[in-house]
């Protein structure tokens, strides 16, 4: 065990791939001698080369459009998006190419490939470096959209990425990168893709989220615990295949359901996941589905009174949380 | 020209074998084509997409190619090229008839969207211009392996305006990639034409700022195309990285069926286009130079009437895929 960053344990789990499977490679915009603009391939290079870790032109529907190609081909890319804010010229490749081909050709072809991109705001990146996209994404079947926010399930779920046999989109909250911190096991190991789990247990309240609110919401579950109310945290961990059978149990065990998330709030994760607990469990309900999300404007702004509008935070998930707790 | 046939046959190094052989498959592709027509106007398939007029550009630029192990990211014209990549004119019917069967979708794909991964022919879609960077990404990883594997790709004209085009020949040239660019422009971006679509006239041009030959070839002369493709394999062969070729070709037909080109073209270009016929081009000077004789040219319109005439009833005999087979093989089936 190693105590790692959230940002380590993602490099770790490059690293080990790489040396397990010859056909994983990198490439992005400067994954190669800088080692990311975060520092996430750092030292891939020097150990694998510039074949294996690419430095790509500054063209993500080409990163996208190369990586494809090359899964066709047999091998494993990990393509990274500098920012997920920049994953729009890629758009067309991801959604016409990536999620069809398996499709399109009756399973003759498919594409294993994993794209990876920091995502989400808090760290006065503006308009265009702190977005939220996964839900650009979660309507298209065909890939899977995994989104952890722990460095254990860092390291687990891009293993299980890259070995898996369909495009997998990756993406990590920057704000996680080195604000989070756990020991993690040497060894390779994978976490499941599809599966949601379970972060705390409380029988007044569910709270679901995933990514960087997650923690919000256990910091603002510790304190409510104080009010005398105990909240059940679920952390989504995937997107896209939603874990139903998780969301419908957690809603079902405390009858009120809170759901959180940085991405704006309409057409969001949100929408998803309320319509699954109508659709199951509506009798099962003792209050009328909440959510708590980003509100419902174009991007974040830079200045910073206006960013923190913007970001949730452990102070609103603990309002949020009380008001449905006394429901 | 005419009198000078045999001996550019031996200078490209081809046989009068092979060279019938290219006959057989530009007279394969036309009569195909023809035939999708014939259907679609009966109302026995709901679309087709033609590629009369470029046979002699594809058939050329396949023929440099070695089926099984090169590799073809296609665009939706590329008949000739598929043919000769190896599908069969029943696979490609099939394709067109959406039946359960057709290799290429299993009927997922409207016609024209041809792959079939055991002829390294890599499945498209209706986008234009996507399958370039495919093609380049192939040429990534087949060197990564360590793989004699040179790439095929094709666009129209109009696809030269994508980003993703521009993209492709950027990293290709970079990485001096073996990747074949193969650009049939037939004039026309459905009813657009190359002086409102390519500024400076010249797709072949584009290719200079990427620091890679940019050749531009008679699209109707297959032999032509033949020697510049064949010369781009080589030199990807020998490590000396992609080529643009534009091939000048010429639109028979409206660009689809559902396209009636009698809107935008005038009665006299259209007429100018079906004198300029490359397949009749083709089968003039090949009678007068003696390459090929008239009763090996009569055999092979009848072997070729017959292969469309049984592929058509074949293919149009076999089974829709079962209507719940819509939700198979979103991902990896356990």
């Amino acid at each position: 065990m190693a105590l790692l960053s959230f940002l380590e344990a993602i490099r770790e789990a490059l690293r080990q791939e790489m040396r397990r499977d010859p056909d994983v490679w990198v490439v992005g915009e400067d994954v190669g001698r800088k080692g990311g603009v975060f520092g996430v391939t750092q030292g891939l290079y020097e150990e694998f080369g510039e074949q294996r870790v690419q430095d790509s032109p500054l063209t993500e529907s080409a990163i996208v459009g190369v990586g494809i190609g090359a899964a066709l081909y047999g091998t494993r890319p990990v393509c990274e998006i500098q920012f997920a804010d920049f994953i729009f010229p890629a758009f067309n490749q991801i959604i016409s190419e990536a999620a069809k081909m398996r499709y399109r050709s009756n399973s003759d072809w498919s594409v294993p490939m994993v794209i990876r991109a920091p995502y989400g705001g808090g760290v006065r990146g503006g308009l265009y470096h702190s977005q939220s996209v996964e839900h650009y994404f979660t309507s298209t079947p065909g890939l899977k959209v995994v989104v952890p926010s722990t460095p254990y399930d860092a390291k687990g779920l891009l293993i299980s990425a890259i070995r898996d046999p369909d495009p997998v989109l990756f993406f990590e909250h920057k704000g996680l990168y080195r604000a989070v911190r756990e020991e993690v096991p040497d060894e390779p190991y994978t976490v499941p893709i599809g599966k949601a789990a379970v972060r705390r247990e409380g029988s007044d309240i569910t709270v679901i989220s995933y990514g960087k609110t997650l923690h919000f919401c256990l910091e603002a579950a510790e304190e409510l615990a104080r009010e005398g109310y105990e909240a059940l945290v679920l952390d989504l961990r995937t997107l896209l295949p939603l874990d139903r059978e998780a969301i419908v149990e957690a809603a079902r065990r405390t009858g009120k359901v809170l759901i959180v998330h940085e991405a704006n709030k309409t057409h969001g994760i949100g929408a998803e996941v309320a319509s699954i607990i109508a659709e199951e469990c509506l009798f099962d309900l003792d209050a009328p589905i909440r959510r708590l999300c980003g509100p419902d404007i174009p991007a974040m702004p830079f200045a910073a009174p206006m960013e923190q509008f913007y970001m949730l935070s452990p102070e609103k998930c603990l309002a949020a949380m009380r008001e449905l707790a006394q429901f | 020209m005419i009198t000078g046939t045999p001996s550019r046959l031996a200078e490209l190094g081809l046989t009068r074998e092979q060279a019938l052989e290219m006959y057989y498959y530009m007279l394969l592709t036309r009569r195909m084509d023809e035939r999708m027509w014939l259907l679609q106007r009966s109302g026995r398939i709901p679309f087709v997409i033609s590629a009369q007029g470029a046979e002699t550009a594809q058939v050329g630029a396949a023929y440099a190619f070695r089926r099984g192990q090169d590799y073809f990211a296609p665009y939706y014209r590329d008949v000739g090229v598929v043919l000769v990549a190896g599908m069969t004119p029943r696979e490609i019917l099939l394709g067109a008839f959406g039946r359960q069967a057709d290799p290429s979708s299993g009927g997922k794909q409207m016609p024209n969207h041809w792959s079939k991964r055991s002829l390294n022919i890599i499945s498209g879609s209706s986008p234009v211009t996507t399958q370039l960077l495919h093609a380049v990404g192939v040429a990534v990883a087949a060197r990564m392996r360590g793989d004699d594997v040179v790439v095929y790709t094709a666009c129209g004209e109009g696809s030269s305006n994508q980003g993703d085009f521009h993209e492709a020949l950027n990293w290709a040239a970079l990485h001096r990639l073996p990747v074949v660019f193969f650009v049939q422009n037939n004039q026309f971006a459905i009813s657009v034409p190359l002086c409102k679509q390519v500024a400076g006239g010249s797709v072949a041009a584009r290719a200079h700022g990427y620091g890679i030959p940019g050749v531009q070839v008679d699209g109707t002369d297959v032999l032509a195309v033949y020697g510049a493709v064949r010369e781009a394999h080589q030199r990807a062969r020998r490590g000396e990285g992609p080529t643009l070729i534009e091939a000048r070709c010429i639109r028979l037909t409206s660009h689809s069926s559902d396209d009636d080109h009698r809107r935008y073209r005038p009665p006299e270009e259209l007429e100018a286009a079906r004198a300029a016929d490359p397949l009749i081009r083709t089968r003039t000077e090949w009678l007068a130079t003696g390459l090929m004789t008239e009763a090996e040219e009569q055999q092979l319109e009848q072997r070729v009437a017959a292969e469309v005439d049984d592929a058509t009833e074949w293919a149009e005999r076999q089974p829709y895929a079962p209507p719940e087979f819509a939700l198979r093989h979103v991902y990896e089936e356990g």
